[in-house]
């Protein structure tokens, strides 16, 4: 168990370092870039009025809420004290509303929403690619080009081409929202068969891009380690087929586990994308809304969650993948 | 080389990529030559007018030879196309009131469904319906009856200076004008977009300029990867150490958050489409970084290059000639992988609003953001996303077959 907490500790540092190095970027990048933001935001504040001493003095109020006054690394302290007490600030696009409570109500219809997708499609995808290596010939010859223009499409265009398809032309599903426009989220039935209908969309066009791209993955790794010397041996030994199966099918995964927590960031990415086509309660929806309403704060504290949330995931991948190799902790008791 | 060459041409996957991927790019050099429209304007005054063959009326009225042509059906198709599904449903209607029985009315053949309309329908027949239903089934008689009228019409043309009303001509139902004859007719294969442009025109340019944007971005991320790859592997070390630690760091750190943020700071007026191309080469690094990496350092200590270490060539020298060459079909791999997600990266930047302005080209993320901003997947408007759509599609899958037959061609475990 040692070993495993040396490993263990290790991650958690770097999760930290990553988690400190995303505030950084958060921090930095609109910083550096060219122009005056407060001037750009006191101008969209300030839209229709005429007062100059009130115009001055709005300015002045955001820069010192940004702390734009005073020497760089102050400016972080505070960031960083803001962000840990939740305080993002106030939308511009829902003025009054914090941040906080915007990220708050759309935060968790893009977990649910999301992590069951990727999980279920790494899972159907994993099964698939290994079923082609191990059967090849006809399966594999219809899985293979499919996985491959499927990976490859872009995942708005799945979930535009589902939405037509099941939303519009045979109206099965709703195709914008995460609930029934006309209810009030609450506990009922009604509600919850609504939020349901409103998921499977989304739902499946996150889930079947990531069969294709999974299946191709494992079916490479299946082929390479049903090659590999042991299971030649396995056969001369004369072992049933479904246990070398098994065994190759458990070797094959370990990468793949590894390819998921590396894959993560670039699949939510792609999953923000297809929340906007189903208008989806979710971060992804929020996020247009925030660029469309050139609401700074908002876009800052969405891409910080965003990144903060695959940041976690990918921990708690490493996690799993250090409990289930038997390598990691033969390395690290060394 | 040319070994090489010939085996990678007789991969199946390569030379179906590589067809598919040559025919797009032949499209997108070839056709600007023989349409050299601008792709940008706004030729309809309209939104989503759909595919087909615009002919203008004027001028078809105008034509200098008209032609007489008797075609039986010709009345029942002009006035089925005028006849809308709710006509005939509610003259059916009518007509089971009237007392004809559901399976004799068959809407679908015109000709027997105007017959028993003509025989039965009589505005005296009140049914017991109330007086606007009465007044509906009047107007719906009437706009039928004009449908069947046999006269043609008639053309009339305002004088200006005694303002009467001239008859210019007289158009007969049986009158034809050859499309050739026809001064203008406009061919929109793929309709028009929201804002009234030709798709056809505007898809192949975006087309373009989203390949150049994929070129320019993988370039710039395979150069970097490359370059810190090779040395990371190379070198080893701190180096390797400090250049390992940057790459884990954007590996995790997912690239779709610092293109938006990037993209964001830019500003919408800065951002062209070579500054996306730049951003998105620049974020995108990290794979080639890692494989390259990896490559180079199983090459590190071949006895080769350890040769080439004792004849004293600079560390230079040998990456270029010792290491480089052996990692060439693989950094062409990535190459093609990053041009592919770039495009991809491009399109979905763009769904945010965040791409290239709108004003000097058009990009295929930006035809798709038009598409989904204005509703056209809800409208039923197919032509202005679909083609975008497949033709993003075509582009991403035809490099990636040619990706996975060139490493079947270069990794022997992968092939059948």
């Amino acid at each position: 168990m040692k070993g495993y907490r040396k490993y263990f500790l290790n991650k958690l540092v770097w999760l930290f370092v990553t988690a400190v190095f995303a505030f950084l970027l958060n921090f930095i990048l609109p910083r550096l870039m060219p122009g005056d933001p407060v001037a750009a935001i006191t101008a969209r504040i300030a839209q229709g009025m005429s007062n100059s001493t009130g115009m001055k003095e709005t300015y002045e109020q955001y820069q010192r809420s940004f702390g734009l006054d005073k020497p760089m690394l102050t400016q972080f302290a505070l960031y960083i004290k803001n962000v840990f007490s939740g305080n993002f600030g106030t939308s511009f696009s829902q003025f009054p509303r914090p941040v906080s409570d915007i990220l708050s109500s759309s935060i968790w219809w893009t977990i649910c929403l999301q992590f069951p997708a990727i999980i279920i499609g790494w899972l159907i995808g994993n099964t698939l690619g290994a079923l082609a290596a191990y059967l090849k010939k006809g399966f594999d010859k219809v899985i293979m080009p499919i996985s491959i223009f499927v990976s490859n499409f872009p995942a708005f265009g799945m979930a535009v081409i589902l939405m037509v398809i099941f939303g519009v032309k045979l109206r099965w599903f709703p195709t914008s929202g995460g609930y029934g426009f006309d209810l009030i989220p609450d506990f009922s039935w009604k509600f919850i068969w609504s939020v349901i209908v409103h998921y499977q969309l989304p739902f499946w066009s996150i889930v079947i891009i990531a069969i294709g791209g999974q299946a191709i993955g494992m079916r490479s790794m299946s082929i390479y380690e049903l090659n590999a010397d042991y299971v030649k041996y396995s056969r001369f030994m004369g072992i049933k087929d479904n246990k070398i199966v098994g065994y190759v099918f458990r070797n094959a995964m370990l990468p793949q586990i590894t390819g998921l927590a590396l894959s993560i960031g670039t699949m939510v990415g792609g999953a923000l994308i297809a929340e906007i086509v189903f208008s989806y309660p979710g971060l992804g929806y929020t996020l247009l809304n925030a660029v469309m309403g050139q609401d700074y704060p908002l876009i800052s504290a969405v891409t910080l969650i965003i990144t903060l949330m695959v940041l976690i995931a990918n921990f708690a991948i490493e996690m799993i993948y250090g409990l289930i190799d038997p390598r990691i902790k033969a390395a690290q008791s060394d | 080389m040319k070994n090489t060459l010939n085996q990678v041409f007789h991969s199946g996957k390569f030379v179906v990529g590589f067809c598919i991927f040559m025919a797009l790019l032949a499209m997108v050099i070839f056709y600007p030559l023989f349409v050299p429209d601008d792709p940008l304007e706004s030729i309809g005054k309209g939104t989503f007018f759909p595919p087909g063959t615009y002919v203008n009326i004027y001028d078809s009225i105008n034509a200098t030879t008209k032609y007489s042509i008797n075609l039986d059906d010709a009345t029942e198709k002009r006035i089925a196309s005028k006849l809308t599904e709710e006509n005939k449903k509610d003259m059916k209607t009518w007509l089971i009131m009237d007392g004809i029985p559901a399976d004799q009315i068959d809407t679908s053949d015109i000709s027997s469904l105007l017959k028993l309309w003509e025989n039965e329908y009589s505005k005296s027949k009140t049914l017991g319906m109330t007086y606007a239903k009465q007044r509906y089934y009047q107007r719906l008689n009437a706009s039928v009856q004009g449908l069947l009228s046999k006269e043609g019409l008639t053309v009339m043309q305002v004088d200006d200076s005694t303002g009467e009303t001239n008859e210019i001509a007289t158009i007969q139902q049986t009158d034809y004008v050859n499309v050739k004859q026809v001064a203008n007719v406009r061919w929109f294969p793929l309709g028009t977009d929201n804002f009234g442009r030709d798709i056809l025109t505007e898809l192949v340019t975006a087309a373009g300029v989203s390949l150049q944007i994929g070129l320019v971005a993988g370039l710039i991320a395979t150069f970097i990867g490359l370059t810190l790859g090779l040395i990371s592997g190379y070198v080893g070390g701190w180096v390797d150490d400090v250049i390992m630690f940057i790459t884990n760091l954007f590996t995790v750190i997912p690239s779709m958050v610092l293109l938006i943020l990037i993209s964001y700071s830019i500003g919408q007026d800065k951002r062209g489409a070579f500054t996306i191309a730049t951003v998105i080469g620049l974020t995108s690094w990290v794979w080639t970084t890692r494989a390259v990496r990896s490559q180079v350092i199983s090459l590190r200590n071949r006895d080769h290059v350890n040769l080439s270490k004792l004849s004293g060539h600079s560390t230079f020298n040998i990456i270029f000639s010792d290491i480089l060459p052996y990692i060439m079909s693989y950094v062409i791999m990535a190459l093609i992988l990053q041009i592919s997600s770039g495009i991809l990266a491009e399109a979905s930047l763009s769904i945010l609003g965040l791409g290239p302005r709108t004003t000097d080209v058009p990009t295929l993320g930006l035809m798709m953001n038009w598409a989904m901003i204005y509703q056209a997947h809800v409208l039923g408007k197919w032509w202005a996303y679909l083609p975008v759509l497949v033709t993003i599609a075509l582009i991403t899958f035809s490099m990636n077959l040619m990706n996975t037959g060139l490493d079947q061609v270069f990794n022997p475990a992968l092939r059948d």
